[in-house]
Formats: structure tokens, C-alpha cells, sequence
């Protein structure tokens, strides 16, 4: 009875700390200048959250080390960016210098971004019927093949009437043209990421709280007793590999509004790793965790860490700092994490009020650790 | 008499061009307790694997209430009603008790509360440690839990797997306790075990398995007293 009581205080308190959330965003992109690297960091930060949580739902949920992500990032990223091209683009010779555009309509933003998730999860759907046969290494290996793969493909000269080949795609609808529903002002760019990267991770979690989701745990725990129990094992992985394939897709595309300009070799293998990095920092099987170590690691990267790269800053006339400096700095904080935090962030715990609760009462276990050592001086005294 | 639930007929299994089961036959009946017992190698899990359908036969008939089920896929097979406990328990360590029993009726769709409690009934360790994950139980617990998950799909026919590899001796008398508890309450029970004296003191009738065949069959009394078995599997 309790225990309920207090779950149902905590959706509350959930609801009213995510609202808070975008009220706050809403205040400071209203007030603040919409140049801040705070923004730059905060929309590109819900971003990679959002991958690195379907990367998550795979390798961490399901069990399957895979490593396509920049390659569904890729078919999210193309299948946005040429679709919501106003034709009046494609007709002009300004993107497609090359080739006569074949796409010969274009499509609203969210209806972009849905296709870029649906036609990633149809690749994925195609990709995994021979791919997921394999296990561990060997799937890694087949994924990250078929990402390059697909970054060649978009890539080949053939392609270029709808992809433009090797050259750059802009001047479709990015985040600036954003507007509020059935009027012309321009929707706050850094609200509208959190609102759709929110909406996707809600319902990845809703998923790995379903019986799908105890489905797909159990196969990562154990593939015989969950084949056992009448799981089917192939229908399974498939599926968590198509909806990770589909959040993985919407991500690419909101990679492309943000970014402006998009380029099939952006997309390589070295993405995969970053999504990766965050995941094992964040905690393998964690969703929490991913979220907390993608800000963490975009801040780090595009940001905290910048003033290493700058001569100006050096003193005592020693010349360490210098450009790619903050890269050795960073590679050396992650480096500590893995050694200290070896399961990562969060392990495979996720937020909740509880945890606050404790945190609270007994901030860092000093408490616990105290009571512990009197216990122990009590059993010697009474020894 | 009650008419067999199972039949098995001439079942083969190969493993890669080695033949683990060479033709084998013999019946489960309805409401009965029916043990294989034989040593390493003799082709028992093959051919509760094979029932279970994580294996395909190379040969043979698997007839349960009447359908072939041979050659069928795991889900089919459990959703007709034949559920196995696998070798070394294979409970899923990272999720609770209460995951574990919830992922064991997951083709289910109708309300399992009830079955929850049943098997809480049935093993009360599990209900206090329902919010444990399953990984930090005991191996007892562990085979409690792996047996209690096995029911919650509400099965005709529970197939074990050597259920007491690895327990004390005092848990594994627990275990049998409740095969025969859960065979009380209906549900028929093919049972493999290396542990013959405890398997055919349980079981109704017992089946001798060497080198992928049967070479003896009869009641559990009957070959608790042969000769043979005495001598082969009881170290008489």
C-alpha cells in the first residue's frame, strides 16, 4: 500500500520535474541569445541522447552488440533532408549541380521525420534478416559492415539523382523552420529537440517496460531458457533491431535540421564509437545513464574542454596547449571513467526518486559507512 | 489406465553426423510421473530437447494429445502445453523473481495473478524474494524458480532436466517433494536424472537410457530392484 502510494507521488513528481524542464528551456530561449554554445550543446546533446538510448535498447536490453548506428543515422539524415528539400531547391541548380533531382515533391517536417525513422527500420528490417543470425563479435563485425556500406551507397554516382552522390545537402527545412502549428512564428529550435527526442525515449522506455521489453531482457540474460519458455528468439531480436533501427533514423534527421548541411561522409564508423562511448559511460542498460553521459560527452567535446585547443591560454611559457590538446585530455577523462566507473555512470540502475531520497538522507554513504564502523568497534568492544 | 499424452516413436537425433539418440520409443501416460534415467552421454537431454523442440529430430514421431508435434517451433510447442526445465536451472540473473515467472507465461494472454500466487504457494522463498533479481538467489532457489517459471504457462506436461545437479541433498529431497506436489495437482511429469535412486523412488514408471537407446523399462520399484540398474546406477 505504501509502496504504491509513493510510486504514484513519483510519477507525479516526474510529471512536474519535466514540465519544470521545458518551462525552464522555454524561459532562457526566449531571454537568451539563440548563438549561445549552451543551446549549440543542449540541441545536439537530446540528440545523441536519443541514439545512444536505441543504441542502448539494443546492446544493452536485448543483448546484441551491434554497430550500425551511423549508418541508420545516415538513412535518417538523407531520407529528412531530401525529402522536406522544397522542390523550388531540387528544381534550381544549387544543391543538385550534378544531377536532375528525381524526387519531384517535398513533404512537411514531421512527416520527414517520420519517413527517416520508417525507412531506416525498413533497411534495418532487410539488413537483419541475414545479419542477426549471428552473434557477439561476429554481429558487430556484420553491422559495421553493412553501415559502410550504406554510407558507399549513398555515396555512388548512380544514386546521385536522388542523393546527390558524394556532394552536400542543404537548404531543406532545418530547425530555424520550425514553426508553431497553423501560424508563421518560429518555434523555440532547442524546445522542439527536447519535445521530439522526449517523445521517442518515453516510448522506447514504455516498450522496455512491456512484456516485449521483459522479452528482449530475457535474451540478453539467457538465449536458450528464453527459447525455452517459447520466445521466439529471431521475431525478437529482429524487432528490437527494427526499433532501434527507427529512433536511430529520427535521430539522423534531427541530426540534419540541426546541422544545416548534410554529408554522407559525416556518417562513419568513428560516430558508431562516439554513441557507443556514451552508452558504456553511461551504463550499459541503462536509459538514464545514456541520457546524462550524451550532454556530459557533447559538453565535454564541443565546449568545457575547448580552451585546451587555444596557445592564447598557455602560462609558465610552456606550450602544451595547443589544437587536438583537449582530445588527449579527453581521451585520459575516459580513460578514468572506465577505470573507476567500470559498469559505467549509472551501472544499470536509472534515476528515480528513491535514489534521490536516499541520496538526500545520507549524501555519498557517509552515514552508512559510519553506522558500519561503530557496529564493527561494538562487536570488537563486546568481544 | 490412462491413454498416453506423449508417444515418442523410433525419435533420432544427430548432432552434426553424430548420432546422439538412435531410435528410441516410448509413451508418457496422463497424470504420471516417468523418469529416463542413464549415464552422461546417453542421449536423455537430446531427447527432452528434441521434444521441446530446440532440436530437430532426424527421424522419428512426437505425438502429444493426439498432434504430431515433430519437427514443431519452441512457441507452438509450449503453447500446446509441454514446458521444460532446462539443465542448470537458466534463470534469467538480471531480472526479479517476479520478472522471471512473468517472462515463463509470456504467450500468454490472459490474467496470471492467480498463477503468480500458485507458484508463490507452491515455493513461499520465492514470494520473499520476489523483488530479487533471480541471480542473487541460492542454487536451490535458483531450481525453484526455474521450475516455479516453467508452471506459469500452465502447462500438461513439465519436462525436467536434472534438477538436482548441484543441490545438497537435503534441497534436492525439497525439489522432488514438489515434482511429486506438482504432479498431485495434475500436471504430468517427465523427469531425466543422473540421481537414479531418488528419480525412480519418485517416478511411476522409469525408463533406462544407454548410448542412445532404451534397454530396460518398468516401474519405479521394479527397477529400484533389478539387478542391472543396481549395479550400473545405484552403485549396489
Amino acid at each position: 500500500m505504501e509502496l504504491r502510494k509513493n510510486k504514484r507521488k513519483d510519477s507525479l513528481y516526474t510529471v512536474i520535474a519535466l514540465i519544470a524542464m521545458f518551462a525552464v528551456l522555454l524561459v532562457m530561449e526566449l531571454t537568451m541569445k539563440s548563438t549561445s554554445i549552451l543551446f549549440t550543446v543542449l540541441k545536439k546533446g537530446v540528440i545523441y541522447a536519443l541514439v545512444a538510448v536505441s543504441m542502448n535498447l539494443l546492446n544493452g536490453f536485448t543483448g546484441l552488440f551491434s554497430l550500425g548506428q551511423a549508418g541508420f543515422m545516415l538513412i535518417g539524415a538523407y531520407t529528412y533532408a531530401i525529402l522536406s528539400m522544397p522542390v523550388s531547391v531540387k528544381l534550381s541548380e544549387s544543391v543538385y549541380k550534378y544531377y536532375d533531382c528525381a524526387i519531384g515533391f517535398d513533404l512537411g517536417i514531421l512527416p520527414s521525420l517520420l519517413l527517416a525513422g520508417i525507412i531506416a527500420a525498413i533497411f534495418a528490417a532487410l539488413i537483419g534478416l541475414p545479419v542477426l543470425r549471428l552473434k557477439s563479435d561476429y554481429l558487430a563485425i556484420a553491422t559495421l559492415g553493412f553501415a559502410e556500406i550504406l554510407r558507399a551507397f549513398f555515396q555512388w554516382d548512380a544514386m546521385g539523382p536522388v542523393t546527390n552522390g558524394a556532394n552536400v545537402l542543404r537548404q531543406y527545412r532545418d530547425l530555424t523552420k520550425v514553426t508553431i502549428p497553423f501560424t508563421d512564428i518560429p518555434f523555440p529550435p532547442t524546445l522542439f529537440c527536447f519535445l521530439v527526442s522526449g517523445i521517442c525515449i518515453a516510448i522506447i522506455v514504455l516498450l522496455i517496460n512491456s512484456s516485449y521489453g521483459r522479452a528482449f531482457k530475457a535474451i540478453r540474460d539467457d538465449e536458450i531458457a528464453a527459447e525455452a519458455m517459447g520466445i521466439n528468439l529471431f521475431k525478437h531480436k529482429e524487432l528490437s533491431f527494427v526499433i532501434s533501427s527507427f529512433f536511430a533514423g529520427i535521430s539522423g534527421a534531427m541530426l540534419a535540421m540541426f546541422q544545416y548541411t548534410v554529408q554522407a561522409a559525416q556518417f562513419k564508423t568513428a560516430m558508431t564509437y562516439e554513441i557507443l562511448l556514451i552508452v558504456v559511460i553511461g551504463g550499459i542498460g541503462s536509459i538514464t545513464g545514456s541520457c546524462i553521459a550524451s550532454f556530459l560527452f557533447i559538453a565535454c567535446n564541443e565546449w568545457w574542454l575547448r580552451f585546451l585547443d587555444e596557445s592564447s591560454n598557455n602560462i609558465l611559457g610552456l606550450n602544451i596547449l595547443r589544437s587536438g590538446f583537449r582530445k588527449v585530455v579527453f581521451s585520459i577523462i575516459i580513460m578514468i571513467i572506465v577505470l573507476f566507473f567500470s559498469k559505467g555512470i549509472m551501472g544499470e540502475r536509472e534515476f528515480s526518486w528513491n535514489g534521490i531520497r536516499a541520496f538526500l538522507h545520507d549524501p555519498f554513504g557517509l552515514k552508512a559507512k559510519r553506522l558500519k564502523k561503530e557496529a564493527k568497534a561494538g562487536e570488537v568492544n563486546g568481544k | 489406465m490412462n491413454e498416453p499424452i506423449l508417444t515418442i516413436k523410433d525419435l533420432k537425433v544427430n548432432y552434426g553426423g553424430i548420432e546422439a539418440v538412435k531410435g528410441i520409443s516410448f509413451d508418457v501416460t496422463e497424470g504420471q510421473i516417468v523418469t529416463l534415467i542413464g549415464a552422461n552421454g546417453a542421449g536423455k537431454s537430446s531427447t527432452l530437447r528434441a521434444i521441446a523442440g530446440l532440436v530437430k529430430p532426424a527421424s522419428g514421431k512426437i505425438v502429444f494429445r493426439g498432434d504430431d508435434i515433430t519437427g514443431s517451433d519452441t512457441n507452438e510447442i509450449v503453447r500446446k502445453g509441454i514446458t521444460l526445465v532446462p539443465e542448470g536451472r537458466r534463470i534469467f540473473p538480471d531480472l526479479t523473481v517476479l520478472e522471471n515467472l512473468r517472462v515463463g507465461a509470456y504467450l500468454r494472454n490472459d490474467d496470471i495473478t492467480e498463477d503468480i500466487n500458485w507458484v508463490y504457494d507452491l515455493f513461499p522463498r520465492l514470494r520473499e524474494r520476489s523483488w530479487q533479481a533471480g541471480g542473487t538467489l541460492s542454487g536451490g532457489e535458483q531450481q525453484m524458480l526455474a521450475v516455479g517459471r516453467a508452471l506459469m504457462s500452465r502447462p500438461k506436461l513439465i519436462m525436467m532436466d536434472e534438477p538436482s545437479l548441484g543441490l545438497a541433498p537435503l534441497v534436492v529431497k525439497g525439489i522432488f517433494d514438489i515434482i511429486k506436489e506438482i504432479n498431485k495437482q495434475g500436471v504430468t511429469v517427465l523427469l531425466i536424472e543422473q540421481n537414479a535412486n531418488m528419480a525412480l523412488k519418485t517416478a511411476d514408471i522409469g525408463y533406462v537410457l544407454e548410448t542412445g537407446k532404451i534397454t530396460l523399462t518398468g516401474t519405479g520399484h521394479e527397477l529400484l530392484t533389478n539387478e542391472a540398474v543396481k549395479r550400473a546406477y545405484l552403485g549396489e
